[in-house]
Parts: C-alpha cells; structure tokens; sequence
C-alpha cells in the first residue's frame, strides 16, 4: 500500500543529503578567514550609509494590504471572467458578493485615511 | 416559524440548489452585513468625535445580534436532504449559534464604560466582535472539515486582534502574540489533520465521514486515519483549551482586555466545543476504539491538573482562566459520554457556562479603575459589604462555577454526571466530582475575602460599578443562572431535541463525488 511512496522517499533522502553535502563541501572548499571588510554589509560598494535596524512607517504596511487585497481580487476575478457564460447569473451572483464585500474594505480603508500619504 | 415560510422559506433544504443555501445560512448573512455596517459607520463617523456618535456604536452592534438571533430562528423545524451539504441544518447549530449571540451580546454589553476607561474605544472592536462571533458560527455549524478550518480562521484572527487591542500595554500585546503564534501552530496540526482523513477516508465531510467509518469497511488507511485524527485532535485540543495544551491560556486570558477574556473563555470555546462534538463524537463515532481513551485522559488531567493550579492563583482573573480550563475537562466528559444524552448534557452546560461565566468577568470589569485592573484577591477585600449588589452577583457566579446547588452550575454538573455514568463513564464521573470538590475552595475564597475581610482602605470600592447597560446584562446573566436551575428542564428538553438532531441523518450518501480510495 506505501509503494506508491518509495519515489518520495528517496527523493526525500536525497535532499538531505544533498544539502549535508553542500554545507559540508563549501566548508571544505572556501578559504575561511572572515576579515572585518569581509563581514560589513555591502551596500553596492559604497559605504553603508544609516542604521540597518531602521524602523519605517507603518503606511508601507497598509499599502501593502491594500496591494494584497486587490491582487487576490485580480486572481478570482480572472478565471470567473474567463468562464463568466458557462457560471451563468449564479456566478455572476457569487463575483458581485465577493466585489462588494471587498468594496465594504475599500470604503473603510479610505475613509481611514489610508490611501493619503501624510 | 411562519413569518419565515411566509417569507418563502422552504420546509426542506436541498444544499445542491445553491439558492437554498441563502436560507441555510440566513443568520450568518445577517451577521456579516452587520458586522460590515457598523465598520462603515464607526469610520464615516470617525471625524466628529462627539460622544452620542461613539455611544451609538455597541447599541447598533446589540443591534447586529438581536437582528441575528431572530434570523436564525429561521432555523427552527428546517430539515435538509442534501449529501454534501457545507454547512449543518440542525437544532444543534441552532442551539449553539445562540450560544455565540448570547457571549458576544454580553461581551459588548460588559465592555460598556470599561473600552473608555482603558482609552481603547474604537469602532473596529464592536466589528471585530460581530467577526467573532461569525466565525464561531460557521465553525460550530460546518458539516465540512474545510468549512471548519474557515470558521477557526475567521473565527480566531479577530480574537488575535482583539487580544492585543490595548497596544499601549505591552500586556496586552505579549498575550496577544502569544495566542498569535501559537494558535496559528495550532491551525496547521488541524489543517494537517484534516489533510491526512482526507486521504484516508477519501472526503472532507463529515456526513460522509461518518458514513463510511460506520460501514465498518476496511477503507485500508488505519494508520493514516488515526494521524489524521490526533492532529486534529491537537488543534481542537488547544482551542478549548485543554492540559496539556492549555499553556497560552493564562497568559492570554490575564493580559487580553476583560470583555475580550468573556469572549473568549465562551464563545471562543463553544464553538471549538461544537465543531469538536461534531467531528469526534458524530463524524469519528466509528472509529471511537481509537480516540476515546486519549481524550479520556485529556478530560481526566484537565479536570484535575486546572482546579490544583487555580488554588495557587492571587489573580481572581487568572484564577478565572484556570477555571475556563477546568470547564473544558468538564465539558470533555459530556462529550464523552454517550449519544444523545450527553450532547444534551454538552449543550446546557456550554449555554450555562457561558452566562456565569461572561457574568463573572463582568463583576471583574466592574472592580476595575481608569488604568488599574484590581484583580488581585486583596483587591476584593471589602466588596461585598461596600458593594452589596456587586458582591450578591458574585457570589452567584462564583457559586454556580462551582455547582453550587440552586444555580445553574450545579444542575449542569448534574446533568453531566448522570450522562456519564449512564454511558459507562463512571470513573471520569468519579474524578469530576472530586476535581469540582478542589474547586470549591477557590471559588468559595473569593465570597470569604468579599465578605470577611476588610477593604484595604477607606473608600477603596467607591469607584466601582458599571453603566446602566452592563449592569442590566450583569443583572440579566444573575437570574438566568438562577432561573436555569427553578425552570432547568425546559431548556434541558430544548438541547436534548437539539442533540437528536445530530445524529439524523440527512440522506443516504451513496452518489458520493469522492473516491473512497485515494491513494491505492
């Protein structure tokens, strides 16, 4: 009854091996010595300009949702409108839900002030 | 219900026409419009900051909920034909998708005055509650293990948000990721669980679960079932919040915002319960030999573990959370024992639990001040002489947690205990009574400190109190669990017809659209 799984099994320990092997090559391998110019973070090869662990506005944060919200909005409506003839009014019922709900999100993102910038 | 047949509502759903489905699921349409509503009018209000425009919000959101509740009589006497149906057609939703309403009505009524208190009175709280409370009812009324999954989501990514609503308290923001983290660990055990009865029964519902697991068939997936089923079991398992997978509960419960803790420790848990009942003791029945004896022990080390570590408890919110937990171990015996009897058992004492216990928290809010929570017991000291009112519905809370005879608490336990024993459960019977026996002297220490003590100083209770709308959920939670005691049996025999319904089946399932061996 498993023999369908034997394939991913060894394909499971190969991976592991695989990746053993890797790290284990690359530490072999590599000339070693981490020198102080080697470890800095680089930044296109000029000097790194500011604090890495800068913290940024929360505003990139809801424009990303608000990205998110509207690309699953693309994802669903594509494939219904590539077959909306054979869904017939009942899939047209179902997109019209899902975009109103979604225009419900809008509404209140907007009037949260989330599409202005400052 | 013949407004609603008026209406069009026909006697017989038939889940294959998708047009049935708006009277199925009539409650939960409500509630999401409802829900949406108050979102949009919290925010057009957003710009003046008037007092009467922020006061209407919990009116409009109690609102939400009693338009809900008269939906979802629409339920009554429905019966459905169909095989595969998403969502269940019983009095057993019915019955718990009151449940719901009831904790998040008294959530928002207690959250009165408390949300300005704290400086979190926002709009998005009354819309995160109706969320809530949506998910819990697609959750505890799914017939499908994936619609399941979708009401556990639903359900739980506003419970994280609210969690976490007072941002300021870094408190509040530790149980909130806390419960984040975890419970999203928990998500993926039961969504893994479901992933492998899928492969080994070969579909995701639950009438069909139950079907083929009671034809005795060897479907030739023993192992894969069982796995299925104890990750499954593990996720349903942290959100009743049963030991040993109860660690984030008292955390969370002390850090979250009262009103949020009431949600929480009832709605929350009555709907993991329902979806629990649903999955274990009606759609695995068959497969009982396997998972009896693991949640026997679930219920066992719940019900003793919680009660011996709530006595060390200084915290009475925290003592609360310890006696969540020893709920949920009470509550694992009902569903253990038998058929119909102790799912009626499972059903009064969730409706009971629900109202001493949001009751409870409400007495907590009542004793807490602008930035101060008071919850420890010295705090408490003095509240039932200073407060008389405050201390008298106390202590009937406290009591009927207890099972307390002449409250609602003690008949539930009452009722459980017999469902037991007559299901051949006596042992656990044994250990209920004994762990409700611990119980008593931490509930019992509250009432001592309340009223024998004195306060800490001159005047220490004089702020305590809650708005004319809490006061009067308060009040109305207090003669309920009276009430259920006097008139118990009528909605004893309202949850026994509910549990009837659980194992009636729709129709026979022969033209199933899955396979039933996947994978040979």
């Amino acid at each position: 009854m498993l023999r369908p799984y034997v394939p991913l099994l060894v394909l499971l320990a190969l991976s592991v091996v695989n990746a053993i092997f890797m790290v284990v090559l690359s530490t072999v391998l590599s000339p070693g010595g981490a020198t102080k110019v080697k470890s800095a973070p680089y930044e296109s090869g000029m000097t790194p300009l500011g604090n890495p662990r800068e913290r940024f506005s929360v505003k990139f944060y809801v424009v990303a949702i608000l990205f998110i919200v509207f690309d699953v909005e693309t994802i669903f409506l594509l494939p219904w409108a590539v077959s909306a003839r054979r869904l017939g009014w009942a899939g047209f019922a179902a997109a019209g839900i899902f975009i109103f709900i979604l225009t419900v999100g809008l509404i209140y993102e907007w009037k949260k002030g989330a599409l202005e910038w400052d | 219900m013949s407004f609603f047949a008026a209406l069009g509502r026909p006697e017989v759903l038939d889940l294959a026409r998708q047009t049935h489905y708006f009277w199925a699921l009539l409650p939960e349409i409500v509630l999401t419009l409802g829900a949406m509503l108050v979102l949009i009018v919290d925010v057009i209000h957003k710009g003046d900051r008037s007092e009467p425009s922020r006061g209407s919000i919990p009116v409009l959101t109690l609102a939400v909920l009693a338009a809900t509740a008269l939906a979802n009589t629409a339920l009554f006497g429905l019966r459905d034909v169909s095989a595969n149906g998403m969502v269940a057609v019983d009095g057993f939703r019915t019955f718990t998708n009151f449940v719901y309403l009831v904790a998040a009505a008294l959530c928002i009524a207690i959250s009165m005055g408390y949300l300005e208190r704290r400086g979190i009175m926002k709009g998005e709280f009354h819309a995160l509650v109706l969320f809530a409370t949506l998910g819990m009812m697609l959750m505890g009324g799914s017939r499908d293990l994936i619609m399941t999954f979708i009401g556990l989501e639903v359900m739980s990514v506003p419970i994280y948000v609210l969690v976490g609503f007072d941002r300021m308290d870094p408190r509040s923001s530790e149980a909130s990721l806390k419960y984040f983290l975890l419970g999203a660990f928990s998500s993926g055990f039961f969504l893994y669980g479901i992933a492998l009865v899928f492969g080994a029964v070969g579909s995701t519902n639950l009438t069909y679960i139950a079907e083929t697991l009671g034809t005795g068939t060897d479907h030739g997936h023993e192992r894969l079932l069982m796995a299925g089923m104890a990750l499954t079991l593990v996720g349903l398992g942290f959100k009743v919040a049963a030991i040993p997978f109860h660690m984030w509960t008292p955390d969370a419960y002390d850090g979250a915002p009262t009103p949020v803790t009431a949600l929480m420790s009832t709605g929350v848990k009555a709907a993991a319960f329902a979806a629990f009942v649903r999955i274990f003791a009606v759609a695995f029945a068959d497969a009982g030999a396997q998972w009896v004896p693991v949640v026997w022990w679930l219920a066992a080390v719940t019900m003793v573990g919680a009660n011996l570590v709530a006595l060390t408890q200084g915290s009475v919110k925290r003592m609360l959370a310890y006696s969540s937990i020893a709920h949920a171990g009470y509550l694992l015996v009902a569903l253990l024992s038998g058929g119909d009897t102790g799912k009626a058992a499972f059903l009064f004492y969730i409706l009971a639990y629900t109202v001493m216990t949001a009751g409870a928290f409400g007495i907590v809010i009542a004793n807490s001040r602008d930035g101060e929570e008071r919850v420890t017991l010295e705090d408490y000291a003095g509240l039932g002489l200073e407060k008389p009112w405050l201390g008298a519905a106390f202590s009937i809370f406290l009591l009927s947690l207890a099972g307390f005879p002449l409250t609602a608490g003690f008949l539930g336990k009452l009722y459980i205990l017999r469902a037991a024993v007559e299901g051949g459960q006596a042992q656990l019977a044994v250990i209920l009574v004994l762990a409700s026996l611990v119980s008593y002297f931490y509930y019992l220490r509250v009432i001592v400190v309340m009223y024998m003590r004195p306060a800490r100083s001159e005047g220490w209770h004089a702020g305590a109190g809650l708005p004319l709308a809490a006061r009067t959920a308060v009040l109305a939670a207090c003669v309920v669990v009276v009430a259920m005691f006097f008139a118990g049996a009528v909605p004893m025999r309202w949850a026994e017809q509910s549990a009837l319904s659980l194992w009636r089946q729709p129709a026979p399932v022969a033209a199933s659209p899955a396979p039933a061996s996947l994978f040979r």
